[in-house]
């Protein structure tokens, strides 16, 4: 069984997130890049099923973006990827995330992989729409949002936990499939030193658009929404601090939480 | 394409999801604009509760897709019932609630059907073009963007609960059914077991209010005081990532990025810092409360509450109020 992991490099969560000027982005400058924290689930997930498991050939790393994102790519390989795919074109940095599904798609498609891990959610953009999507675009059946995942003997299915409103939901799936990973599923090993500098050393495979089978028909064919307007998040009112002994403020905050806010 | 705006309402056992009969406002809205209908459709097994739920908030018309097959949720045959939908309304804007299954489902009809989409939506519009116009946030609620959409294509776009209030006193809306057509493979998942967590307790998700418990709450016993408030409040009882890791509660109780994002009416932070991360799963809500010694906890930057003092003195006469004031 052939494993993907698709990884994405984003601003670590503590950044300061700045507009530009101009608006159509946030300044990108000085913003430390990371692995997403989803994704850390995702390759510790596919590394330890290799670990486990005669039948797992190969974990292959899949990251999209620019130079920048052989960092992380290398942390990804020093985890235990035994190779990587690095997609960098500026053609990529236009397109939208549906758009970006089905560009990875056709890329995947004939790769023979089985079983593809993704974080459940980009913290950058927030949206978590590139794994159900890109199952879609290859017809494969996904899991979103795993906390728990268990190969069948035979290596044919899996089960899966995900959790939904109050409950915790446990669901059969055939292979080749795509799995969404959750906080809960594992915890990313740290990449050691020596593994740091055996990463150097694995290959990545660059691939521009050029090398996208029907690049340019896939993304015009879906998606097309554009970011525009970015801004800092709404002002919310100034607040209040109640002051006074425990006895008065708990008392006038169920007052104000009843009577101003209408909040109960 | 026509200029109908086609809500997909969520389901589980014949209950609706709130934030789906929310959609129905923006619905409202987008189709008076356009010049079009609001159209609902429900997908599921057994669903006369839902589909009389979904009436009452006035919408043109329904659309339901019944099957024994589509009794629980499964990413691939939902996927198929809506997408079939979708090719017989042709709508210009479908709506749904941002929730797991909103957010599980919509990238999927959205492939299948060549549109757009957008999650997590708080504002949306049409621009004078017939263009969908939406914000949403994004980096961890550090900021917010508008999505245009192409106008020759579907928008569908997830909204996020307590966005819209719900409307109210409507009828008769056409009825119409239309089979779930399997397609091969829709059966490649399969759900085996839905397990309820966190006993009686609502779960963040789902609550208007919710009271939250940070480090300072020391160990799991603690807890029982903001239960005692969730109870009198009808609240969920959520966790900083801090408590959930010390073993305080379960990691399904976690708000914040890595935890589940919510937007309640009411949220009180009990004993949080408000870090980043936490901020990133609240910051959403209505009316924001928090309890801290520390006066400069970044909580109280975006509380519109606060009380500088320990939890342990204030949480107990909260509840006794909140008891006294329902007499
Ligand atoms: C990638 C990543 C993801 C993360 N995801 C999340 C997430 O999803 N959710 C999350 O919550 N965190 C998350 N974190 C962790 C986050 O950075 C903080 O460590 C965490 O939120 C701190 O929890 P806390 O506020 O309970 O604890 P602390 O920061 O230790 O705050 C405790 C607060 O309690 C106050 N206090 C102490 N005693 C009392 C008392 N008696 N009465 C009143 N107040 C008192 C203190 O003044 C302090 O402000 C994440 C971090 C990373 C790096």
């Amino acid at each position: 069984m052939k494993i993907l992991v698709v990884i994405k490099q984003v601003p670590d969560s503590t950044t300061n997130i700045k507009i530009r000027p101009d608006g159509e982005d946030i300044e990108r400058s000085g913003i430390k890049m990371v692995v997403d924290p989803f994704d850390e689930f995702a390759i510790e997930q596919a590394v330890q099923l290799k670990e486990k498991r005669s039948d797992v050939e190969s974990v292959t790393a899949l990251i999209m973006g620019p130079a920048r994102c052989s960092e992380a790519l290398r942390t990804i390989l020093a985890v235990g990827a035994d190779d990587a795919i690095h997609l960098q074109d500026e053609a990529f940095e236009k397109l939208d995330e549906l758009q970006v599904a089905a560009t990875l798609g056709a890329v995947i498609k004939d790769g023979g992989y089985e079983l593809v891990f993704r974080g459940k959610q980009e913290i950058d953009l927030d949206s978590g729409q590139l794994g159900p999507a890109l199952a879609e675009a290859l017809d494969w059946p996904h899991v979103g949002a795993a906390t728990k995942f268990e190969p069948a003997e035979d290596g044919k299915s899996f089960t899966a936990n995900r959790r939904i409103e109050g409950a915790d939901e446990r669901v059969e799936v055939r292979l080749p499939a795509l799995v969404t990973c959750e906080k809960g599923l594992c915890e990313m090993r740290y990449p050691s030193l020596p593994n740091l500098m055996k990463a150097k050393r694995k290959p990545v495979k660059a691939m521009t658009a050029a090398d996208v089978p029907g690049f340019a028909e896939i993304t015009a064919g879906v998606g097309g929404s554009e970011m525009h307007q970015f801004a800092p998040p709404p002002q919310r009112p100034p607040g209040r601090i109640l002051k006074g002994e425990a006895e008065e403020t708990a008392k006038e905050l169920v007052k104000l939480l009843r009577e101003e806010a209408k909040a109960i | 394409m026509t200029n109908d705006i086609l809500i997909f309402v969520e389901q589980r056992d014949d209950r609706v999801h709130p934030g789906a009969l929310q959609c129905v406002t923006p619905g409202k809205s987008l189709a008076e604009k356009a010049g079009g209908k609001v159209v609902a459709c429900i997908v599921g097994d057994n669903i006369d509760g839902a589909t009389s739920a979904v009436e009452q908030t006035g919408v043109d018309r329904i659309i339901t897709v019944s099957d024994p097959a589509l009794k629980m949720y499964s990413a691939l045959r939902y996927r198929t019932a809506l997408a079939a939908v979708m090719e017989k309304v042709e709508p210009r804007v479908v709506l749904m609630a941002a929730t797991f299954m909103g957010r599980d489902l919509s990238p999927r009809v959205a492939m299948r059907t060549k549109a757009a989409l957008a999650t997590d939506v708080i504002e949306l519009d049409l621009t004078g073009d017939g263009e969908l116009d939406i914000v949403r946030p994004l980096y961890n609620g550090k900021a917010t963007c508008h999505v245009k959409f192409p106008k020759d294509r579907p928008a569908i776009a997830t909204i996020r609960a307590n966005t819209f209030p719900t409307p109210t006193g409507g009828s008769g809306a056409a009825r119409e059914d239309l089979p779930y057509t399997t397609l091969d493979g829709d059966d490649r998942i399969n759900v085996l077991e839905i397990a309820k967590t966190g006993g009686d307790v609502k779960d963040v998700t789902e609550a208007d209010i919710i009271v939250s418990g940070g480090r300072a709450m020391k160990n799991e016993d603690n807890f029982k005081l903001i239960f005692e408030l969730a109870k009198e409040l009808d609240a969920a009882v959520g966790a900083s990532r801090a408590a959930c890791d010390a073993g305080y509660q379960p990691h399904s109780r976690q708000v914040g990025l890595t935890g589940k994002t919510v937007t309640p009416k009411l949220y009180i932070a009990c004993g949080i810092s408000g870090a980043i991360q936490h901020m990133a799963g609240m910051r959403g809500s209505k009316i924001i409360v928090a309890i801290n010694t520390d006066t400069e906890a970044p909580i109280f930057n975006i509380a519109d509450y606060g009380i500088v003092d320990d939890l342990f003195k204030v949480v107990p006469i909260l509840t006794e109020e909140v008891l006294r004031l329902k007499g």
